[in-house]
């Protein structure tokens, strides 16, 4: 019998730079060809650079000072940040940089963790957000996760989830139709399972779970929109699908997305935050950030090459 | 039912062929074998075994016959009574067995402290498996022969509560599934990944809201099979059946409401008519014993089928973790 020879060892450096970024192509004069060029890349139309949305730009959120620290060990230190309506935010870094910790704390599910505390204070429309009743919060700043999550019921229970009663299963369903029918249409979807609400959501694809997801979050009309990581387990064509339907909804509702892809930030934020072992090292417009990062370190994370 | 169906060996792989083995290894690989092919042989003549004396001595009447005591064994009728009963038992103690597994299960996996009482409920459940069934049936006997619990029993001519009922074998029978439905409820709960408990409470959900509209349908499956294992186990126990439920012949209702004095009066499952039957009981009339043994084994054989089904099921409809 014929022996296979083993496979060649890999080797894991485990003290190499954190530059994650792959090299972007070169570049002429400004940000839009590069992101055209990643577009292009990936396959999908398209995707410029985002025209600002229309009508200036309306404060939803205050971080002021906030820092969270897990069993003592600091994960996000003094952060201080708004968060917008008409735009997209998006949160850059490493992995365990602390992006995820921060913004699960603008809805407090930090607080789920039971080692986790946080200091500081988060302002929703002027109002402190640990004042709030929990539910009513969450209610307002909705979020959608890494994996498309829908629950074990039918496309409609799904995106009336949010509008029901805390535990109850199908009132009024004539008065909740006009909501998930608008909610659907939102997040691009409508189109393609408007004929069978009824059908069980884990059936959908993932890309459609994902949407259904944004649909169920928009459900309630939130002020803000947390997305953590949304496209990490999709195909690029989902990707892309995504992506527009952020800049579409970036109008009604400001939106906080966390990434670990740059191309995608590039393609879809209006302003990012680099985040950096706990630290926001850099917050600005999309194109200072990428195109003239002010620090170093974001320089070498956003991979030298913009600017 | 079927062990060593997809034996590894003989693989094409890495590991090269086992005529290169060492000496002990191949010993070891032929015994494996050797063990599989073994359970094979005994699960398929027990089934076939059975499946022979059964069809033999098996006839229809058999099942629509109450059973009479009687030594001409064309006499004696079938196996009506127990057959009922075990249908009968298996669904009380089910009903009693699977809302009190699933809160356990539920109370243990989602909630689970204080931990110091957390830690003497898992182990009070693994307890309660691994009682003997006939350890549950006497101790079951002295609960229910205390005065208070009489209305749930027969009672002897001079009043005195002899604590043998359906209800008293359901609700000792309840304990031999419930083990299976907490350990069942609780897999399938740790199945669904922590996300989608986040997902809900990101939406304003409280904890009890997640449970009962996320997590309750999510683990269904979960419970089902659960509650089918424990059913199974219930239609195969005799011990509790002989000390609870009096193993008579025939239902001996209490004197009271229709229905329910027949579930405060004894009766018989297809065990310990099987016990009675055999050359060990009383009636030795192996060919309905063998009847009815071949009748206890296609229920406890579908209810396998359905555990089965039910885990296999919704495999398509879950998510990634």
């Amino acid at each position: 019998m014929e022996r296979l020879t083993p496979p060649p060892v890999r080797r894991i450096l485990v003290d190499s730079e954190p530059t994650v970024a792959q090299p972007p192509p070169p570049r002429e004069s400004n940000g839009g060809h590069t992101a055209d060029a990643a577009a292009t890349a990936l396959g999908s139309p398209a995707v410029r650079r985002p025209e600002p949305a229309r009508g200036t730009p309306q404060d939803r959120m205050h971080l002021e000072e906030i820092s969270i620290a897990y069993d003592g060990k600091a994960a996000v230190e003094s952060v201080s940040l708004p968060v917008r309506r008409g735009e997209v935010l998006a949160l850059i870094g490493p992995s365990g940089c602390g992006k995820t910790t921060l913004l699960r704390s603008l809805n407090r599910l930090v607080e789920l963790t039971p080692s986790a505390s946080r200091s500081g204070r988060i302002l929703l429309d002027g109002e402190d957000i640990d004042e709030l009743e929990v539910t009513e919060l969450r209610r307002r700043v909705t979020m959608v996760f890494q994996q498309p999550n829908p629950f074990p019921m039918s496309i409609f229970d799904n995106v009336a989830y949010a509008l029901r009663e805390q535990g109850a299963s199908r009132p009024k369903r004539d008065e909740l139709e006009g909501p998930v029918t608008d909610a659907l249409e939102r997040a691009g979807l409508w189109a393609e399972v408007g004929d069978d609400l009824a059908r069980p959501a884990l059936r959908l694809s993932g890309g459609q779970q994902q949407r259904l997801c944004i649909a169920r979050a928009l459900a309630a009309d939130p002020e803000v929109l947390l997305l953590d990581e949304p496209c990490s387990a999709l195909d690029p064509r989902s990707t892309s699908v995504i992506e527009e339907l952020i800049l579409r909804l970036r109008e009604e509702v400001a939106i906080v997305i966390v990434t670990h892809n740059m191309q995608q930030a590039l393609r879809i934020a209006d302003h990012v935050g680099f985040m950096y072992l706990g630290e926001l090292v850099e917050y600005g417009p999309a194109d200072q950030v990428f195109g003239r990062p002010t620090e170093q370190r974001t320089r070498e994370y956003v991979g030298g090459g913009f600017g | 039912m079927s062990a060593g169906t997809t034996p590894g060996a003989g693989r094409k792989d890495a590991e090269g062929s086992s005529a290169t083995w060492a000496r002990a290894d191949r010993i070891g690989l032929a015994l494996s074998w050797a063990a599989g092919i073994f359970l094979c042989v005994v699960a398929a003549s027990i089934v076939i075994y059975m499946a022979i004396r059964g069809i033999q001595f098996l006839r229809p009447q058999l099942l629509f016959q109450s059973p009479e005591a009687d030594l001409n064994q064309a006499q004696s009728g079938g196996f009506l009574d127990p057959l009922v009963g075990t249908f009968l038992l298996t669904v009380m103690a089910t009903v009693i067995a699977a809302p009190l597994g699933v809160a356990t299960a539920i109370w243990l996996t989602e909630y689970g402290r204080p931990a110091w009482l957390a830690r003497p409920v898992e182990s009070g459940v693994e307890v309660i498996a691994g009682t003997p069934s006939i350890v549950l049936a006497i101790f079951g006997l002295l609960i229910f022969q205390q005065g208070l619990f009489g209305i749930f029993s027969i009672t002897g001519g001079d009043g005195e509560v002899l604590g043998r009922s359906f209800f008293a074998a359901a609700a000792m029978m309840s304990f031999i599934a419930l083990p299976l439905v907490v350990g069942a409820t609780r897999e399938a709960l740790q199945a669904v990944p922590n996300h989608v408990r986040e997902a809900s409470y990101a939406l304003g959900k409280t904890k009890a809201a997640t449970i009962r509209r996320v997590l309750l349908p999510a683990i269904r499956p979960g419970i089902g099979t659960g509650a089918a294992l424990g059913m199974g186990r219930i239609a195969g126990d005799t011990a509790i059946v002989v000390i609870l439920l009096g193993a008579t012949l025939k239902f001996q209702p209490k004197e009271s409401l229709p229905l329910l004095g027949t579930l405060q009066g004894t009766g018989s499952t297809l065990t310990s008519y099987v016990y009675g039957n055999s050359p060990a009981g009383e009636g030795d009339a192996p060919e309905k014993a063998y009847a009815a043994a071949f009748m206890l084994l296609l229920v406890v054989i579908g209810l396998n089928y359905t555990v089965d089904r039910l885990s296999r099921g919704r495999k398509g409809l879950s998510w990634s973790v």
